[in-house]
């Protein structure tokens, strides 16, 4: 019985957010364009969210040069440290750290933002004074985080790669020309295109849930709780589904 | 935008007591749950009509299907010659240029200024006005309700009887030829109720704006209405003008008055 009902409302609410992906779709290039607020949107979610994207990425590539180093020393491989923890950051791990950072940080403050517009009417008086609320507050907001988080996860890469240059000269000494040269010798095409693209699509799985939990938010401050916090746990998982589904494209596409 | 065309015209036709909406046969269900039931409200040329009733009687559902926000299951709402429920979004978006509406919970913008929520329905309606133009306007709503120093200010920081007056301005801000109140007292101590009451008064008079008032706030529907239309259980039980019903006998009615 219990299982059931759990099938039916999984089913019920991708359906649901399937149509409400539809309706942005269809309401993506219409006119008229709300440019002055997707630039808005791009600077809350984009820029404002630059300072922790570089200082967890930081400590992340930091912390992984320090943990990985051991194991290398262990084999004699030492020398592969930079170019190791490089492809890691670029290929797997940069993109999906920052994009669970950017899920925590923006759905959540997407839903939570929208959710109380809804429970405050804020959103039938936009519609009441002529204005698409969909397309002010949805639209700009799904573009904003899909065209924002890849800027960031090159960014939050870059910021890594210094965290382990520190971490690789904490305990030895290579030159910073060094270890460029050996990050970016082992690196290829087919390690930094798919993991650049697949954060667009983290980017918009994060601004569709948040927009989504937000604008069917149900009544009173629980609803608004409930929606920013579901907005991150349904936006976390898909980032891993996407993330999942990235990897066996790129095998078939031999990018791997 | 000919805001001040529209006044004028409204003027001329003032004499002529036109119904500028009207309610027909309205019918509105949320599933088994039947909200209003052949419900039928008219409202005239610069006349102010509160519709009464107790909580659930279907008072702010009538009033989300008037202004489009709810579709109805069936009937028709006439507004300015315009059946709304015919109406596609741009129709709607057309006809919302002549309608304000003031929200119960105020529905200001808390990550805009004053100024800011003033300007919102100009810049979606108004595209020929300049900025000069768009000045103007703010400066004259916030003057009509007294709160010209609160035009940089956000609305958190407004007390909630200041809420209610800039939401008035902003729906004033179109000069709108109705005005759909709900629950405008709602709230609110004795004191700032009354003011938000010689509020409506006031810009019934200088605009000659015909106003649909939600209320079950006795004072506000003595002071305001010039016909009073009752609401029990999604249907209309009763119409006429406050005196009249003040001397009713109908127990149902009484239990409002007394």
């Amino acid at each position: 019985m219990l299982r059931s009902r759990f099938w039916k409302n999984f089913f019920e609410e991708a359906g649901e957010i399937a149509r409400f992906t539809g309706r942005l779709f269809s309401q993506w290039f219409k006119p008229h364009y709300e440019t002055a607020e997707f630039f808005r949107q791009c600077f809350i979610i984009g820029y404002k969210s630059l300072p922790l994207v570089m200082l967890t990425t930081f400590i992340m590539g930091l912390v992984l040069t320090l943990q990985i180093r051991p194991f290398l020393i262990d084999y004699g491989v030492e020398s592969q440290l930079p170019a190791m923890v490089g492809i890691a950051i670029i290929r797997e791990i940069g993109p999906v750290i920052t994009a669970l950072i950017f899920a925590g940080k923006i759905a959540s403050s997407i839903g939570a933002e929208l959710g109380s517009m809804k429970v405050t009417e804020q959103i039938d008086a936009m519609e009441v004074s002529g204005t698409n609320p969909f397309k002010y507050l949805v639209v700009t907001r799904v573009l904003a985080a899909t065209f924002t988080l890849p800027l960031l996860v090159m960014l939050g890469d870059a910021v890594a790669l210094y965290g382990t240059y520190l971490g690789v000269n904490m305990s030895g000494v290579t030159s910073f020309d060094l270890f460029w040269t050996k990050v970016f010798r082992n690196l290829s095409f087919g390690d930094v295109l798919p993991a650049f693209v697949k954060s667009f699509f983290f980017g918009f799985a994060v601004g569709i849930v948040g927009c989504y939990k937000g604008y069917y938010s149900k009544k009173g401050t629980e609803g608004v709780g409930q929606s920013a916090n579901s907005a991150v746990v349904l936006s976390s998982v898909l980032i891993f589904i996407i993330d999942l589904i990235a990897v066996q494209v790129t095998d078939v596409l031999g990018l791997n | 935008m000919h805001i001040t065309e529209d006044i004028e015209k409204r003027e001329q036709n003032l004499m002529r007591g036109e119904a500028v909406l009207v309610v027909r046969n309205l019918y509105k269900s949320f599933g088994s749950h039947k909200v209003l039931i052949d419900c039928n409200v008219s409202l005239h040329n610069s006349e102010n009509v509160v519709v009464l009733g107790k909580s659930g009687s279907g008072k702010s559902v009538l009033i989300k299907c008037i202004i489009g926000l709810l579709r109805p299951d069936s009937g028709t709402i006439k507004v300015l010659g315009e059946n709304i429920p015919e109406l596609n979004d741009e129709g709607l978006d057309k006809i919302r240029m002549k309608i304000g509406f003031l929200f119960q919970s105020n529905a200001l913008y808390d990550s805009m200024t004053v100024r800011q929520n003033l300007e919102f329905p100009l810049r979606r309606h108004s595209i020929s006005l300049k900025q000069g133009g768009v000045d103007q306007l703010v400066k004259d709503a916030l003057a009509d309700v007294k709160l010209a120093h609160t035009i940089d200010m956000m609305p958190a920081e407004l007390s909630g009887g200041m809420r209610k007056r800039i939401a008035l301005a902003r729906t004033l801000i179109l000069k709108p030829a109705i005005i759909l109140y709900d629950e405008p007292t709602t709230g609110l101590d004795p004191i700032t109720s009354r003011e938000i009451i010689d509020l409506i008064k006031e810009v019934q008079q200088k605009y000659h704006a015909a106003s649909l008032i939600i209320s079950h706030d006795m004072n506000c529907v003595r002071m305001v209405a010039d016909r009073v239309v009752m609401l029990i259980n999604g249907r209309n039980y009763r119409e006429g003008t406050y005196d009249e019903l003040v001397q009713s006998k109908d127990p149902a009615i009484k239990a409002f008055f007394e």
